[in-house]
């Protein structure tokens, strides 16, 4: 029986966190994902869950913290934000290349400068090629069910490899909003025991972690952790059709809405998708064959999956919350371009950047970008690229 | 999932490898014969040693064997010829010679 | 949105404003609609102006842009109204609350070039009478929840009782200050609302 209640982006997370009572948590706090490890040691100190709470002097020491705890056979997580990720990032390549199944609670928030706390994909997009698989939510309710999922992927045999679980900072951290809970016996049984077949703590069966590799095996180990990440699109594939048994609620790589028989579709990530979709909704009752692509899968990207799903669209508007610095637009743009010219799909595209440091994302401008999607096919007039949506002139 | 490493080497194919090159097994270095690397090597004279084992716990591959309280000849295979085992003999049992096996 | 409905509210940091918009969201989850509570954050800082919002609807609600085009506005500092534009974008039929001791008239011409319904409520007096200190957020959730209809006036009284023996169960005490702020800010602007529709209002 599905649970209804009304809970924000964090308490959501950390309900799940309780219920699946993970071994170990280091944690340093950060805005906007303090109020993770806040609830979740709560829960510890309530004594309804027996997680092992490590307070650490840094993020830099929670990663590294939750490495050791992961390979010395320990289910580990944390949570961060923004500079708190950046400080991860040795770490981060060390826990995805040591092939340790960890999970991370990340609230995106930008990175500085200028120095801000609000919502832009600026930190996860940093370690876009950690190794690590990338997960985003649209709205309180997948941050939740994304979390109850993670462990299943990032533990599946064929994967091995950590699991960053993101949703946009105060958008969806900070607002409550209705949600459905899953029973924890339910969470329990879906999530299961975790019992790696080797760990550091096991007496007898010694192991070596992360040895120094020469240049004749090295490139073999990174070849064989990329094979495991594109294994993940099955793992993720495979455990969204259990989830769906014990939710009812449907996930894939991405979400398509109004695709089927749209000219015109906007690829976008977080939070924003909501407020595409609504501004589809208001465009088709107007005749306009608009739709969304909602990208919930980042890391293994899907490139040919979703060259198939725009091919029969006249013009994509790719939607950046990230700037990349490349001089060529954002990292989605650069993505997604490449697998269409790689899957031979010529189809028109624009590259937005959008919603930096917090600036807000509306429907009118929604409607805006596919006015200019429209325009492009049908009067021929060549839209910016890289354009940034509601910059001051 | 216990790692043989002698069927592990610089021609293994990435499928055959460990996963993050982990090693599932333990007391591998045994298997490396490192004394080949060596270039001047530790003669053991018995007759001035007096067992004092100064030099055992000052190798650093461990290449003195210590039985019962005595030691005996070098372990050649992994000895590396650093001389350390050399200079800490208080009574000259030990000496480093070029060109010998 | 369906029968749908916007609320911004308008505090300072520390007032409860934010509080106060995620109450009503969890009040009016309990009558079983689609609810959306969420606060727009600057520089984090006492005093520092700072916006919520509110949106309750019969559908599904997936827009995650702030709101610019409200039915409602509740102002919980009066002294906002000198440095910000509260009425920006508020609907001609919706209405402003404002927690001041002044009349609706001053009130009024402070607010140039709006020309809809204002309500006042003085929820510092309410809060010192009943709490014995000011905490104005609850007398401001009770105006909105009469003026907005969100919910008949025994549905909000009796979840809100039910939500503060649960927020208060180690203080009890607190509880029945905070319930006679909640019914003497309804009634009020319940009063206010029977007046306007007999038309003795100005």
């Amino acid at each position: 029986m599905a649970i209804k209640e009304r809970m924000s982006g964090n308490e959501a997370v950390s309900y799940a966190i309780r219920q699946i009572d993970p071994d170990v948590m280091p944690a340093f706090p950060i805005t906007p994902s303090t109020e993770i490890p806040q609830m979740v040691s709560t829960y510890i100190a309530n004594g309804e869950m027996d997680t092992e709470f490590i307070p650490v002097e840094s993020e830099h020491s929670s990663m590294s913290a939750a490495i050791g705890a992961e390979a010395a056979g320990a289910r580990s997580l944390t949570a961060t934000s923004s500079a708190g990720l950046a400080l991860m990032w040795e770490e981060l390549l060390l826990a995805a290349s040591n092939r340790l199944p960890i999970v991370l609670a990340l609230v995106n928030r930008t990175l500085s400068g200028p120095i801000n706390i609000n919502c832009d994909h600026s930190d996860s997009m940093g370690a876009r090629d950690t190794g690590w698989i990338q997960i985003y939510a649209e709205n309180n309710q997948e941050a939740y069910d994304n979390f109850i999922q993670a462990y299943p992927i990032a533990e599946h045999e064929l994967v091995h490899l950590p699991v960053m679980i993101c949703q946009d900072g105060f958008i969806t951290s900070h607002a409550v909003e209705n949600i459905e809970l899953i029973e924890d016996a339910a969470v329990k049984k879906f999530v299961g025991t975790y019992s790696p077949e080797e760990f550091l703590l096991n007496p007898g069966r010694p192991v070596s972690v992360g040895p120094y590799s020469v240049s004749s095996y090295a490139m073999e180990a990174k070849k064989n952790q990329e094979i495991a990440l594109e294994n993940a699109k099955a793992a993720i594939l495979e455990t969204a059709k259990k989830f769906k048994k014990i939710s009812g609620r449907e996930y894939g790589l991405f979400e398509e809405y109004r695709t089927k028989d749209a000219d015109y579709i906007m690829l976008i990530m977080g939070s924003a998708a909501g407020t595409a979709k609504q501004a589809v909704d208001g465009l088709r009752a107007r005749g306009k064959k608009a739709g969304v692509l909602k990208l919930r899968v980042f890391r293994p990207f899907p490139a040919d999956e979703i060259a198939a799903a725009l091919k029969g669209c006249k013009a994509v508007a790719i939607m950046d919350r990230c700037e990349s610095y490349n001089g060529n637009g954002g990292p989605l743009g650069s993505e997604v371009t490449s697998a269409l010219f790689r899957n031979k799909v010529m189809i028109d595209t624009v590259n937005y950047i959008y919603g930096l440091a917090g600036r807000d994302f509306t429907v009118e401008e929604t409607k805006a970008v596919f006015g200019e999607l429209e325009d492009m096919i049908v009067n021929g007039k060549q839209p910016v690229q890289y354009k940034y949506i509601g910059l001051r002139k | 999932m216990r790692t043989d490493i002698t069927k592990i080497n610089e021609h293994t194919g990435h499928g055959h490898l460990t996963e993050g090159l982990m090693i599932f097994a333990g007391g591998t270095s045994k298997l490396f014969k490192t004394g080949e690397w060596r270039t001047s090597t530790p003669v053991f004279y018995e007759d001035k040693c007096k067992q004092c084992l100064l030099c055992a716990p000052v190798c650093p591959d461990s290449s003195i064997p210590v039985k019962d309280g005595l030691r005996s000849g070098f372990d050649y295979d992994h000895c590396k010829g650093c001389g350390i085992c050399a200079k800490a003999c208080p009574f000259g049992a030990i000496e480093m010679k070029e060109g010998v096996e | 949105m369906n029968n749908g409905i916007e609320i911004r509210w308008h505090g300072r940091g520390g007032q409860g404003a934010k509080t106060a918009a995620l109450l009503l969201a969890d009040v009016a989850f309990k009558t079983g609609r689609s609810v959306q509570g969420f606060p727009e954050y600057g520089p984090e800082r006492m005093g520092a102006p700072i916006t919520a919002y509110n949106r309750i609807s019969d559908d599904k609600i997936r827009v995650h842009s702030n709101i610019y085009t409200p039915d409602y506005v509740v102002v919980v500092d009066e002294t906002l109204l000198s440095s910000v534009d509260v009425t920006s974008g508020l609907k001609r039929n919706g209405a402003i609350i404002i927690n001041t001791p002044k009349s609706r008239e001053e009130i009024a011409k402070k607010l140039e070039g709006y020309s809809g319904r204002i309500y006042t409520v003085d929820a510092r007096k309410i809060s010192e009478e009943t709490l014995g200190k000011n905490f104005p957020n609850s007398p401001m959730l009770a105006a909105i929840v009469a003026v907005s209809g969100v919910m008949d006036r025994d549905t909000f009284i009796r979840e809100m009782k039910a939500s503060y023996q649960h927020k208060f169960a180690k203080k009890p005490e607190v509880i029945d200050g905070n319930m006679k702020a909640l019914e003497m800010a309804y009634d009020i602007v319940w009063s206010a609302m029977e007046d306007d529709k007999m038309g003795l209002s100005a």
